[in-house]
């Protein structure tokens, strides 16, 4: 132990510094949690966000996918503290919301479409802005993300397309390095290009597994490809929240030739019968692997069994719950 | 390390089983020899841009297959002794064939017509060269050649 260089003990300490922090950011959080609501509520005249509940933990990446109107643009100005919810409890980073909403942004990046750059100002300004503010600015990933961006500094903002202008309020975001991002549409409207560029981003954000992001979209690609967390939203309620692959599992299409006569079994979780004749096609949210023999034994024919795309679950999953709403 | 894995959009089979593919041929051709250390699930996840939930899901099912060892803190490697390629294509086969009866089926052929069918195809096969002949057929030549 004696011939230790003394920088290792140096560095020994700062480690125990650090889990000694960690803890203490662990109890804050309560349990590992960057984002927890409980029975959230907000009443509009003509719309309502009805007991949302939701979980998101550390180091791990959420889809937020829900129809036009649904309720994702609340729900994240409620996290944010932008809008103050009727009811219910809401953490971010272990912080109640909106109470402390001032500790709590100095973490949290936050990018929406009607964020607003000044027009007459260029990049370079906005940066320099951004680092006086928060001194976790980070001038080296500043510049990586110019570049990958393709973003020129001295451009002035009114001049940047729309895809620009995105690029740039992610970058000014990034490049502060806020454990939490809560990013509203970040890839609506880009090219496939400046979208990849976009992905590739925030997968490298996720290297470091105490960062967290909270995303919604339309892209159902996007978010099936990226996200470990899928929350579904209709009509100001949560449909579904679950880690993606459990999810993706348990959506099938079974494809069924059923003679006359013959009843098939009633298999739990059917959320749709569509097909005609003797074709009929049933789309199923809790699938289990026995599922087709228990249709053959019954005297149908399975002629397949497909997994579902999310775009796919994504539709069938809001035009059932229409369906069964309308009747 | 740069593991050279390719997640492909228009492939319908879900992203885990495309990663659980292509490490198990890695393995099987070498390689990632036996005991190496394979990148980790996080890594692996930002190198392919696909959520860590689902190179993790594949890490589970390949640990299941005994092809790759998980140790908490310590990352993947392959295992010492994964025995793989009869059981790696097993399962492959089985689905194919579930496959191809399922079609017979449809355009109504007879169990024995779809046992000619496959022999038609294994000749042709063996003659492009990419198919063992079958034993019999092995054994008369070598009869001949004696």
């Amino acid at each position: 132990m004696s011939d230790r260089n003394p920088n290792a003990a140096i560095s020994d300490f700062a480690t125990q510094e650090l889990a000694i922090q960690d803890v203490t950011i662990q109890n804050l959080a309560g349990h590992d949690l960057a984002i927890e609501m409980e029975g959230v509520s907000k009443r509009y005249p003509h719309f309502a966000l009805q007991n949302i509940s939701l979980n998101l933990p550390h180091g791990s990446i959420m889809g937020f996918i829900g129809p036009n109107g649904a309720g994702k643009s609340t729900t994240i100005r409620i996290l944010m503290g932008l809008v103050h919810q009727d009811q219910g409890e809401v953490r971010v980073l272990g912080r109640r919301m909106p109470a402390e909403q001032v500790e709590a942004k100095r973490e949290i990046g936050f990018v929406s479409e009607d964020m607003r750059l000044y027009g007459s100002a260029t990049l370079a300004w906005h940066m320099e802005l951004i680092r006086s503010i928060f001194p976790s600015w980070n001038q080296v990933y500043a510049d990586h993300l110019c570049a990958r961006f393709d973003l020129k500094r001295q451009q002035k903002i009114k001049g940047l397309s729309h895809g620009q202008r995105v690029k740039a309020a992610l970058l000014l975001v990034l490049a502060r390095r806020p454990r939490l991002l809560i990013l509203d549409e970040p890839t609506t409207g880009l090219d496939p290009v400046a979208r990849r560029e976009v992905l590739d981003e925030l997968m490298e954000v996720l290297t470091d597994s105490s960062r967290t992001i909270l995303f919604s979209s339309h892209n159902t690609l996007d978010v099936e490809q990226i996200s470990d967390q899928i929350t579904f939203i209709d009509r100001g309620r949560i449909i579904d929240s679950a880690d993606k692959e459990s999810y993706l599992d348990r959506w099938r299409r079974l494809r069924l030739e059923i003679p006359p006569g013959v009843v098939t079994p009633a298999l739990p979780g059917i959320v749709e019968v569509g097909g005609s004749g003797r074709f009929s096609v049933l789309t199923i949210n809790r699938f289990d692997p026995a599922m087709p023999a228990l249709c053959q034994d019954a005297g149908a024919t399975v002629q397949s069994v497909d997994r579902m795309t999310l775009e796919e679950i994504f539709i069938s999953n809001v035009h059932s719950r229409r369906e069964r709403q309308a009747v | 390390m740069h593991s050279g894995i390719y997640i492909s959009q228009s492939d319908a089979r879900p992203m885990y089983l495309q990663i659980m593919e292509q490490i198990k041929q890695r393995v099987a051709v070498g390689d990632w020899p036996r005991g190496q250390e394979i990148p980790s699930i996080r890594q692996l996840a930002v190198e392919l841009r696909v959520s860590v939930i689902t190179v993790k899901r594949a890490y589970l099912e390949l640990e299941r297959e005994s092809v790759i060892v998980t140790q908490h803190g310590k990352g993947s490697t392959v295992a010492a002794d994964p025995d793989l390629s009869p059981r790696l294509y097993d399962r492959e086969l089985a689905e194919h064939i579930d496959q191809g009866v399922r079609l017979a089926e449809l355009l109504g052929l007879t169990q024995d017509e779809l046992v000619v069918r496959v022999r038609e195809r294994w000749r042709q096969a063996s003659f492009a060269g990419s198919a063992r002949p079958d034993k019999q057929e092995q054994d008369k030549q070598e009869e001949e050649l004696v």
